[in-house]
C-alpha cells in the first residue's frame, strides 16, 4: 500500500516534466491540427463553463481524443491551476496572478493571437481537479498521442505510459509495438515492453524478454533483472537466468565505469601537465619559485575570452588564434617579470616567492578592474563541442579529449625545443653550471630573462586550453598554483618527463580514488600522501644526474 | 644584575622586560604593550561615553585582533627570522587553535542555540547526527580546551616537522610542503561531516567561562589577556634568542651544514623551534576567536599564510619586534583600505610585498635604523 503511494507521489515528477516537454514539442511542430477538430475542441470549451463537476470530466475526455495541440496545454494548465473561467463572458481561460487581479488569455482558435486582458480577482473563478483525475486524464491523452503523426510527440508519450505501466497503457503499447512506422521507436517500445514483462509478466514472457534483454546493462535494465530475480512466483531457473544477467550488467557498468574514470584521470592530468609545465621551465630547470605563475595562467584564459569578443561569430578562429596570441601575452609579462623583479632577487629563494606574489595580487586586482570580478565564460566552437559514444553507457566529450592531445604537443614541442635547439642547449647550460657557461661566451642573463618568458608563455597556452574546461575569472590561477608546484616537485625540479609523469599519476590517482571516497577526501588524500612522499623521497619521483649548485 | 633580583623585585621585572636598554625598537615595543593594557581599560571601561577618549568595546576587540596578528608573526619570525625557515602553513596552526577554543565556545552555547539542543551544537541538529563525534569529547572543559588550542598545532607540528626535518627538507620545499598541508586542512574542514561546521564554521558564542562574550568588561579581559600573552611571548622569545641555543639557530640559519659538522643535531633544534613556534600561532587564534567572535575554514587558506609572512617582512624579520608593528600596521592598513577603497587593498598589498623585498630587505625596523645610523 505503502509503495503504491510512494509510486504515485514519484509519477507526478516525470508527469511535470512530460507535460512540458510535449507542449515544447508541439509548439516546435508547428500547428498542424485541422480546422474540423480545432472547431470541435472550441465547441467543447464553451460547453466547460456551464457544465457540472462530473460534466465536466467527461468534456475533459472528449477533448483529449482530439488532436489538437491546445489540448496539451490545457491539461498543463489545468495541472498547474492556471486554467479559470472568466466570469465576464462566462468562458474558459488561462490566467496568472499579476498583483491584486490576474491576466487572461484566452483558450479559443480564433483569437490565438488576441492580447492579454486585466481581470480583477471577483471576475475570475478557478477549476481544478484532484490528483487521481488528472493521472488518469494525463494517461488518455498520451494514449491519443500514440497515434500523433510526430515522431517525437509518439516518443514521449511512449516514455510516458512506461512510467505509468498500468495494464491499459501496457496493452496500449503492445498494439503500437506491431504498427509503429520508426524502427528506432519500435526498439524502445519493444524494450519498454520487455523491462514490464520483467517486472509483471508471466513465466514465458520474463523468458522472452530476458533474452531480449540479454546484454542490456542501462540503470533501468539492471533495476528490472533485479527485481526479476527477486520475484518468488517465477521458477527458479529463470530467477537465476535473471540474477546472472543482473551480474553481467552490473560487470560491465563497473568496467564502464573503470575506463571512464581512467579516461577522466588522463584528462585531469593533462590540465595539472599543462598548468605545470610553464612552471616546471621557470622553477624546474632555473630554480625560481613564481608565485604568479597561476596569474600568468589567467591571463591567457583572458586573452582567448577576448579574442572571442573580437570574433564573435568565428569562434573556431578565435580559439585557434589564441594560443599564439596567449603566448605572447604571458610571455612579455613575464618577461617584464623577469627583468624587473625576479632579476634582482637571485639567490634568495623565499624573498622570490613572497615578490612574485605580490605580482600575483597585483595582477588578479588588476583583472578585477579591468575586466570585473565575475566569471566570463568562454565559448566551445562546435568541433569540440560533443561527444564521442564509444559503447552504450560510455562517451568521452571531444573538448577533453582535445586537451589531453594538445598538452601532450605542447610537452613535445617543449622537449624538442629544450633537446634540440641552440636556445635549448643555452638553457640547460646555464642551469647547470652557470659560471662555465658564462665563461663560454653564453650571454647567460639574456637566456634567464627568455627562459622565463617561455615558462610564462606556456602558461598563458595552458590558460587558452582551461578556457575550455572552466570559467574564466580573476581567481582561476590560484586554483592551480599549489597543485602546478606539487607536481614539479613531485616529479622532480627540473625532469620534464617526471613532470608528465607526476601530473598523470596525481590526475589518474585522483580520479581513481574519487568514486571511493569522494572528490574532496581524495583530495586530501593526495595531498596529504603526496607531503609523505615528498618527505621520504626530497629529490622527488626522478632525481637529476649531476650536480646542481 | 643577581644583586638588583634579591633587593628590588620592581628592578628585576625591568631588567627582565628592558634589558636590551640601548635597542628603542624593544623598549618602545615593551612599553607600548604595557600601555595598552594599562590605558585601555581605562579608556574602555571608566571613561563616560561621551569623553574623547572613551573607547567603544568594538574598538577594543579591533585592538585586540591586531594584536593576536602580531602574536601570530611573532610566532613566524622565531620560525623564519632565526631559522630561516619560512613555513607557509602557520596560518594552519593559527586557525588549529582557533578552532579548539571555537569548540568549547560552541558547547558552552549549550541548550539556547537556535534548535535548543541540550547536546548537540545547532549545525549538528542540522546535519541530523544524534551523537556528538568523540574528537569533541573534553572541550565542555575549558582548561582542556585551551589546552588543546596549544598541544593540537604543537602535535601537528611535531608530526610535520619530524617528516620534514628528518629528510632534510628545507628551504622552498619545506614552505610549499606547509602550503599544500594548510590546503589540505583548508579543504578537509570546509565539509560538512568533518564535524566542525563545515562552511560556515563556528559562531553564534554566547559567553566564556559564564561572562557574557558582547560585555564590554569581558572584551576589555580579552584584551588585556592578549596584551599579557604577546609581551610574555615576546619576552620569552627574546630571551630564548639571546641565549646560546639563539647562537645556535642562527648558526643553522646561516650554515647549516656546517652547524651539523660541529656536532649539533640540527634537525632537534629546528623541530624545538618549529613546535614551539606552532603553539605560540596556536594560542594567537585561540585569543582571536573569542574577540572576533567566528572561525571559518577560510582562515587556513593559503593566502592568510602568506599575509603572516609579509607581516614579518614589512616588520624587519629576525628582529622579534619588528613582525609585532608590522602586522600592527599592515592590519590596520587593511581594514581602513578595504572599507574605504577595496579595489586598492590588493594593490597595495601586492606593492608592499615588492617594496619590501626589493627595496626594504630588512623591513621597516631597519630602515629606522639606517636613518639613525
Amino acid at each position: 500500500m505503502l509503495v503504491r503511494l510512494v509510486l504515485r507521489v514519484w509519477l507526478l515528477i516525470p508527469l511535470c516534466a512530460w507535460t512540458s516537454w510535449a507542449h515544447n514539442a508541439s509548439a516546435a511542430d508547428g500547428e498542424t491540427s485541422d480546422t474540423a477538430s480545432a472547431t470541435e475542441l472550441d465547441e467543447l470549451l464553451l460547453k466547460v463553463p456551464v457544465a457540472s463537476r462530473d460534466e465536466r470530466l467527461e468534456l475533459l475526455r472528449e477533448m483529449i481524443a482530439i488532436p489538437d495541440a491546445r489540448v496539451d496545454s490545457i491539461l498543463e494548465y489545468l495541472s498547474s491551476g492556471a486554467l479559470y473561467i472568466d466570469r465576464r463572458d462566462e468562458r474558459l481561460v488561462q490566467a496568472v496572478r499579476e498583483g491584486s487581479g490576474y491576466q487572461v488569455r484566452s483558450l479559443f482558435s480564433e483569437d490565438t493571437d488576441a492580447s492579454v486582458q486585466q481581470r480583477k480577482r471577483r471576475e475570475v473563478r478557478r477549476w481544478t481537479v484532484n490528483n487521481q483525475q488528472r493521472r488518469e486524464l494525463r494517461r488518455l491523452r498520451a494514449q491519443t498521442l500514440l497515434l500523433d503523426p510526430r515522431p517525437a510527440i509518439r516518443g514521449g508519450a511512449i516514455e510516458f505510459l512506461l512510467d505509468v505501466g498500468d495494464t491499459e497503457s501496457i496493452t496500449a503499447l503492445r498494439q503500437l509495438a506491431e504498427t509503429e512506422p520508426q524502427r528506432g521507436l519500435r526498439k524502445q517500445i519493444r524494450v519498454a515492453l520487455a523491462l514490464n514483462d520483467l517486472r509483471v509478466g508471466s513465466a514465458p514472457e520474463v523468458t522472452a524478454a530476458l533474452a531480449r534483454m540479454r546484454g542490456e546493462s542501462s540503470q533501468i535494465a539492471r533495476a528490472a533483472f533485479r527485481v526479476a530475480s527477486e520475484r518468488e512466483e517465477l521458477p527458479d531457473a529463470l530467477r537465476a537466468q535473471a540474477s546472472a544477467q543482473l551480474a553481467h550488467a552490473q560487470t560491465r557498468v563497473r568496467w564502464m565505469q573503470r575506463i571512464e574514470a581512467v579516461f577522466f584521470g588522463l584528462s585531469l592530468g593533462s590540465v595539472l601537465l599543462l598548468a605545470s609545465i610553464g612552471l616546471a621551465i621557470t622553477f624546474g630547470v632555473m630554480g625560481v619559485i613564481n608565485m604568479a605563475h597561476g596569474e600568468l595562467i589567467m591571463l591567457g584564459a583572458y586573452t582567448s575570452w577576448v579574442l572571442q569578443q573580437i570574433f564573435p561569430s568565428d569562434l573556431g578562429v578565435a580559439l585557434v588564434l589564441a594560443i599564439p596570441a596567449a603566448f605572447l601575452v604571458s610571455a612579455i609579462v613575464g618577461l617584464l617579470i623577469e627583468r624587473v623583479v625576479i632579476r634582482r632577487l637571485y639567490g634568495r629563494p623565499l624573498e622570490t616567492l613572497l615578490a612574485t606574489f605580490g605580482i600575483s595580487l597585483i595582477l588578479q586586482q588588476t583583472v578585477r578592474s579591468v575586466f570585473s570580478p565575475l566569471n566570463r565564460s568562454v565559448a566551445t566552437p562546435s568541433w569540440l563541442q560533443g561527444a564521442w559514444e564509444i559503447a552504450p553507457g560510455l562517451t568521452l566529450t571531444y573538448n577533453r579529449l582535445a586537451i589531453v592531445v594538445f598538452s601532450l604537443l605542447v610537452f613535445a614541442g617543449l622537449l624538442l625545443l629544450l633537446k634540440h635547439t641552440r636556445f635549448g642547449l643555452q638553457v640547460r647550460a646555464v642551469s647547470q653550471n652557470r659560471e662555465m657557461a658564462s665563461a663560454l661566451g653564453i650571454a647567460s642573463s639574456r637566456v634567464d630573462a627568455l627562459t622565463f618568458a617561455l615558462g610564462a608563455g606556456i602558461a598563458g597556452v595552458a590558460g587558452v586550453a582551461l578556457s575550455q574546461l572552466t570559467n574564466v575569472g580573476p581567481n582561476l590561477g590560484q586554483a592551480y598554483i599549489i597543485d602546478s608546484f606539487l607536481v614539479v616537485v613531485f616529479g622532480g625540479v627540473g625532469n620534464l618527463w617526471g613532470t608528465l609523469s607526476a601530473a598523470f599519476t596525481l590526475g589518474l590517482g585522483s580520479k581513481i580514488l574519487e568514486p571511493m571516497v569522494g572528490a574532496v577526501l581524495a583530495k586530501i588524500i593526495l595531498l596529504l600522501a603526496l607531503i609523505v612522499f615528498l618527505q621520504r623521497r626530497p629529490e622527488g619521483l626522478f632525481s637529476i644526474q649531476g650536480r646542481r649548485s | 644584575m643577581s644583586s638588583v633580583e634579591k633587593g628590588r623585585p620592581f628592578a628585576f621585572v625591568k631588567a627582565l622586560l628592558l634589558r636590551l636598554e640601548d635597542d628603542r625598537w624593544h623598549r618602545f615595543t615593551v612599553l607600548s604593550l604595557l600601555f595598552l593594557t594599562a590605558v585601555v581599560p581605562v579608556c574602555a571601561l571608566v571613561m563616560p561615553a561621551s569623553s574623547p577618549l572613551a573607547m567603544s568595546s568594538f574598538t577594543v576587540s579591533l585592538l585586540g585582533k591586531y594584536l593576536c596578528f602580531a602574536l601570530l608573526a611573532l610566532a613566524l619570525d622565531l620560525l623564519w627570522g632565526y631559522v630561516g625557515l619560512l613555513s607557509l602553513g602557520h596560518g594552519a596552526f593559527f586557525a588549529l587553535g582557533g578552532y579548539a577554543i571555537g569548540m568549547h565556545l560552541m558547547r558552552e552555547i549549550g541548550s539556547r542555540g537556535v534548535y535548543g539542543d541540550p547536546l548537540l551544537p545547532d549545525f549538528m541538529v542540522f546535519l541530523n547526527w544524534d551523537a556528538l563525534p568523540w574528537y569533541w569529547w573534553g572541550f565542555d572543559n575549558f582548561v582542556f580546551s585551551a589546552a588543546m588550542a596549544l598541544l593540537i598545532p604543537a602535535l601537528l607540528a611535531l608530526l610535520f616537522g619530524w617528516l620534514a626535518f628528518r629528510s632534510r627538507v628545507s628551504g622552498v620545499y619545506f614552505s610549499i610542503m606547509s602550503q599544500a598541508l594548510t590546503f589540505a586542512l583548508m579543504l578537509a574542514f570546509f565539509r560538512n561531516e568533518f564535524g566542525f561546521g563545515g562552511n560556515n564554521g563556528l559562531t553564534d558564542f554566547r559567553d566564556v567561562l559564564g561572562f557574557d562574550l558582547r560585555a564590554g568588561g569581558t572584551r576589555v579581559a580579552l584584551f588585556c589577556l592578549t596584551t599579557v600573552s604577546l609581551l610574555a611571548a615576546y619576552v620569552i622569545c627574546r630571551r630564548l634568542t639571546s641565549t646560546r641555543l639563539g647562537s645556535v639557530l642562527k648558526a643553522i640559519r646561516d650554515e647549516e651544514e656546517r652547524t651539523r659538522f660541529l656536532g649539533y643535531d640540527t634537525a632537534q633544534f629546528k623541530l624545538l623551534i618549529f613546535v614551539f613556534s606552532a603553539a605560540l600561532a596556536g594560542l594567537a587564534g585561540a585569543l582571536y576567536v573569542p574577540q572576533v567572535g567566528i572561525i571559518n575554514p577560510g582562515e587556513f587558506h593559503p593566502v592568510n599564510s602568506i599575509e603572516i609572512a609579509i607581516w614579518v617582512a614589512v616588520g624587519g624579520r629576525g628582529t622579534l619586534y619588528g613582525p609585532i608593528w608590522g602586522a600592527v600596521l599592515i592590519a590596520l592598513m587593511e581594514s581602513i583600505l578595504t572599507a574605504r577603497l577595496p579595489e586598492v587593498w590588493l594593490f597595495a598589498l601586492g606593492a608592499l610585498f615588492l617594496c619590501v623585498t626589493l627595496l626594504a630587505p630588512r623591513g621597516m625596523v631597519g630602515l629606522g635604523r639606517k636613518v639613525e645610523a
